[in-house]
């Protein structure tokens, strides 16, 4: 049974149905989408997509660091009393479409149940530890039905992407014909287990990087990103350990780009907001079933100015 | 993050951008972000309803507000201390002259239609200021640098040009559902609710002088004390029916091609009294003017639907006659509106009918307001990320970073696995007449040809210029301005209707005539040969402008009825069109240009450790189909 859209939205919505029909934007209005850690414009891109709703995890307390790369929050903190970063965002993008539903939940998402993930249709995290990446992603595999998962990194002037659809069935138009694709995509944990060797010669770079620094945090009990340059030697260190261990040439893994990557670890907002708009297009892609999804990583690197897709799995 | 060299850099750059809409709200934000302080925006348009998808600085509350305005005091309210001067006014306006953008580090353009583009361009030229273009359609973008000296301008390389269809094909032979929209649209709409006074081709026949002498009265005039409905169907039989059936008398016509069927409404609506009976009110007439509908009064809701012949015919009826009922005052100067409800359901309603005598596919108001109003589909994604790209490519230009300055193309589908593909800015074009100053050829029947017909069709459709000079040697034989004195404006006045060989100053087989914008400063020379015959098919006007660079015309034919212009991205939508699935992007690789790996920094020691897998010449994909940009092959500086 589907209601069609109303008036109001047939109006406000009529540049992007133009894009990917009437059916899809039906069923972004149904759907519901969870936000763990606030990033660029993410949150911005699905609201004004007409999402049905979304729900804002972000426990961190307004700080200027929090806002620079943000849009959402006025900058005076007196205003803020005691809110979070999410409740925050929140007020903000009620604004921004007043069709959609937002809410937010305190807590650390790494402690919340599966149960509370099956909630969702899609689920995207931000600025998280190695270990809560994967276990977040693996509730969402234990749903019955099938949840989204996105993981969104920007570090200096670089980002990554990963997408984690699962089986994923959809239908694309070759020539005038309808066809079905099957894409089966691994969890974050099976990627990042695939050996770097068994990865194709020109793989990007920052892939590599970013396993580096996701490792080093882990070892050191970091909070996601809080590495600086003075971290450099223990990272080449750890890089070269790595690199030994995954019978890797180094090479691959240049130390100028972690070097680039350590130097400014806050986001710069351009990177994010090409990364959020990308990141928001596989979003509302998964909730539409209308366009090819990216699989499974994406890199964006401001020096080289590539936006690159990589399939990282070991189902070939 | 950016660097201390980049911030200082931001911190003291006075930017300009031009256009707030989809692409100019993400701009302005993701500048505030990046910490630049002094901004000034350009942008004559105020808010829509259809613009809050994505212009995400604007509210339903704004809605007829100036967006420069708009988009300035909403950013405000995130970043108080950042300057923002808007400017409610079209960036053609004499006010925007060289001395105003030389005041500028950069220049980044939001725009949508070409015409602005190049004005633009030639004022950055002028005052000496890089430019950062951009554009987007649906999930497909580019980012383009150009540095005056160091990279082609913006009008180097042939822009696609706006569709147009043969007038044959519009008043006699469609065969695509676009080719009705523009018959309803420019023809019978036009001919039925617009300036009388202008020329229509609607009676025009294939294979067969115009029939005007056929017809001594109007038959579109509404008799005096016609009934409404009596008149409607008289409209309706006359274009469905009765134009059909002489068009069907030419055989030769229809050879080769499908026969249409005449429609006449007593057969589309055989139940429907030809006058109703009684006084059937709309449920609206007490309402404003806007929000008349044929579709309400008929009851009909879903735009999305694809109606029916006879659905489609009480349409046209009924919206005809809310025009002439509730809309008296507007007949006779009306013209086609995207957001006008009745004007968009009667060329709905109209196209249909026609598309269903000749056979072609009916489409639903939603895709034929597409299609009729050039809407150009969007999301707000793309625009993020194009705008992220700008200012990446504005912070370059401010630090002078010549070497890493990047074309980027946003793909909807991955070329070589890559959706964001970067490209090294192309040469000069040392043949551009912009920017380069090339003199060009023109070939025109100087003993036929008005002074009018040169500035109409070469000065200001051709050559873009705005406020122009036309000058033989040094007489002055025409201009425009807003400060010229009584006698010059009749002596031009009285030139612009002269043949060209009988001007004071005579133009004749090797002139050299002059053409300056001085706005723009743009000086062309254009070199005169007469020529006697033109091919009234292949050069309708009259006129071959050579050296100019023109995108080549999709359609074979050279065409006359345009379908408006749209130019959101370079690569162009005019695939739209037939399927609201947009399918666009097509890419083949053409010809080969280098991509950089990495940067080119030749400070960088540390490359000399590392082993570059990518030494091999990473050859990089043209666009072609889409992007008509591939050009002549272009080396790199």
């Amino acid at each position: 049974m589907e209601e069609e859209l109303t008036e109001e939205e047939t109006a406000l919505y009529d540049r992007q149905i133009r894009v990917w029909g009437a059916d899809a934007q039906r069923r972004l209005s149904k759907a519901s989408i969870l936000v763990c850690g606030i990033t660029g414009t993410l949150a911005e891109n699905v609201v004004l997509a007409g999402v049905g709703c979304v729900t804002l995890v972000d426990d961190r307390s307004p700080t200027e660091d929090a806002l620079s790369a943000n849009f959402l929050v006025p900058p005076s903190l007196e205003l803020h009393g005691n809110k979070t970063l999410a409740q925050l965002c929140g007020d903000s993008l009620k604004d921004f479409n007043p069709m959609v539903r937002v809410s937010f939940q305190n807590g650390d998402p790494s402690s919340f149940s599966a149960e509370f993930f099956s909630k969702f249709d899609a689920v995207v995290v931000s600025g998280c530890t190695l270990s809560a990446k994967k276990s977040i992603n693996e509730k969402c595999r234990k749903s019955l039905r099938r949840i989204s998962f996105y993981s969104v990194d920007c570090r200096n002037s670089c980002g990554e992407i990963f997408v984690d659809l699962q089986d994923y069935k959809y239908t694309k138009k070759k020539l005038d014909e309808a066809v079905e694709v099957e894409l089966q995509y691994p969890s974050f944990q099976d990627a990042v287990a695939v050996p770097w060797r068994k990865l194709p010669r020109k793989v990007s770079k920052l892939y590599f990087a970013m396993r580096v620094l996701e490792k080093f945090e882990e070892l050191e009990g970091r909070n996601p990103r809080d590495v600086s340059i003075a971290d450099l030697p223990g990272v080449l260190k750890l890089k070269r350990e790595l690199c030994d261990a995954e019978s890797l040439n180094e090479s691959h893994v240049p130390n100028s780009l972690l070097e680039r990557l350590l130097a400014g670890t806050r986001e710069f907002p351009p990177v994010c907001a090409i990364v959020g708009g990308f990141l928001g297009q596989e979003v509302i892609k998964g909730i539409s079933g209308k366009g090819d999804p990216l699989k499974n990583f994406f890199f964006f690197d401001a020096s080289d100015g590539k936006g690159v897709i990589e399939d990282i799995s070991s189902i070939s | 993050m950016a660097t201390s060299q980049q911030l200082e850099a931001i911190k003291g750059a006075k930017v300009l951008m031009v256009g707030a809409g989809g692409i100019g709200c993400e701009l302005l934000k993701t500048l505030a972000l990046s910490g630049f302080t002094d901004v000034h925006i350009i942008d004559m348009d105020t808010i829509e309803v259809s613009n809050l998808n994505r212009q995400f600085l604007f509210r339903q509350s704004h809605v007829g507000q100036s967006k420069a305005k708009v988009a300035r005091d909403s950013v405000l309210r995130f970043r108080p201390n950042m300057s923002i001067t808007p400017y409610h006014a079209n960036v053609k306006d004499p006010d925007f002259n060289v001395e105003f953008f030389k005041q500028f580090n950069v220049v980044l353009n939001g725009l949508d239609n070409l015409d602005a583009r190049r004005h633009v361009n030639r004022l950055c030229l002028a005052a000496d200021v890089p430019l950062v273009e951009s554009g987007t359609t649906g999930f497909l973008g580019q980012v383009t640098v150009h540095v005056k000296g160091k990279t082609e301008c913006y009008e180097c390389r042939p822009k696609p040009a706006p569709k147009t269809y043969p007038v044959c094909t519009i008043t006699s032979t469609p065969s695509k559902f676009v080719h009705c929209i523009v018959w309803a649209k420019d023809l019978l709409f036009a001919k039925l609710f617009g300036d009388k006074t202008q020329e229509n081709d609607l009676n025009v026949r294939s294979g067969g002088a115009a029939s005007s002498s056929e017809q001594p009265e109007d038959v579109f005039e509404r008799k005096k004390g016609e009934d409404i409905h009596e008149y409607g169907r008289r409209i309706y039989d006359h274009v469905f029916g009765y134009n059909i059936e002489l068009a069907l008398s030419n055989e030769e016509t229809w050879k080769n091609r499908q026969r249409p069927r005449p429609i006449y409404s007593k057969d589309a609506l055989p139940d429907q009294p030809a006058k109703p009976n009684g006084n059937f009110e709309s449920s609206n007439s007490s309402e404003d003017p806007s929000s008349l509908s044929a579709m309400a009064a008929l009851g009909m809701k879903n735009p999305q639907e694809v109606w029916s012949l006879s659905e489609n015919s009480r349409i046209f009826l009924e919206a005809l006659k809310l025009l002439f009922e509730k809309r008296a005052k507007d007949i006779g100067n009306l013209s086609f509106d995207k957001d006008d409800q009745l004007a968009v359901e009667f060329v709905t309603a109209a196209a249909n009918i026609r598309a269903s005598s000749f056979g072609i596919p009916l489409h639903s108001l939603f895709e034929a307001k597409g299609v009729a109003g050039n809407i150009v589909h969007a999301v707000a994604t793309t625009n993020a990320i194009i705008a992220g790209l700008i200012v990446i490519e504005a912070i370059k230009v401010l630090q002078n970073d010549a070497k890493n300055y990047r074309m980027t193309y946003c793909l909807e589908h991955p070329s070589r696995k890559m959706l964001l593909m970067p490209v090294e800015p192309f040469e000069q074009d040392k043949a551009c007449y912009v920017c380069s100053e090339t003199p060009l050829t023109l070939e025109i029947n100087t003993k036929k040809s008005m002074l009018r017909d040169f500035v109409e069709k070469i000065v200001k459709a051709k050559l873009g210029m705005n406020l122009p000079l036309v000058m033989n040697g040094s007489a002055l034989l025409y201009e425009v301005g807003d400060d010229l004195d009584e006698d010059m404006v009749a002596n031009y006045a009285a030139n612009i209707e002269k043949v060209l060989c009988e001007l004071p100053a005579p133009v004749t087989n090797g002139t050299i005539v002059t053409v300056e914008d001085l706005q723009q400063e743009l000086t062309c020379n254009i070199n005169i040969k007469h020529r006697e015959e033109f091919d009234e098919e292949k050069e309708p006007d009259g006129m071959l402008l050579l050296g100019w660079n023109q995108a080549p015309p999709v359609e074979k034919d050279n065409n006359h009825v345009v379908n408006g212009v749209s130019t959101s991205a370079e690569l162009p939508s005019e695939e739209v069109v037939d399927d609201v699935d947009m399918e666009i992007s097509k890419v083949a690789p053409v010809k080969k240009r280098k991509v950089l790996d990495t940067p080119v920094d030749v400070n960088d020691k540390k490359k000399v450790e590392e082993v570059n897998d990518d030494d091999e010449d990473e050859d990089i994909i043209m666009l072609e189909g889409n992007n008509p940009e591939y050009g002549k092959k272009r080396k790199l500086i």
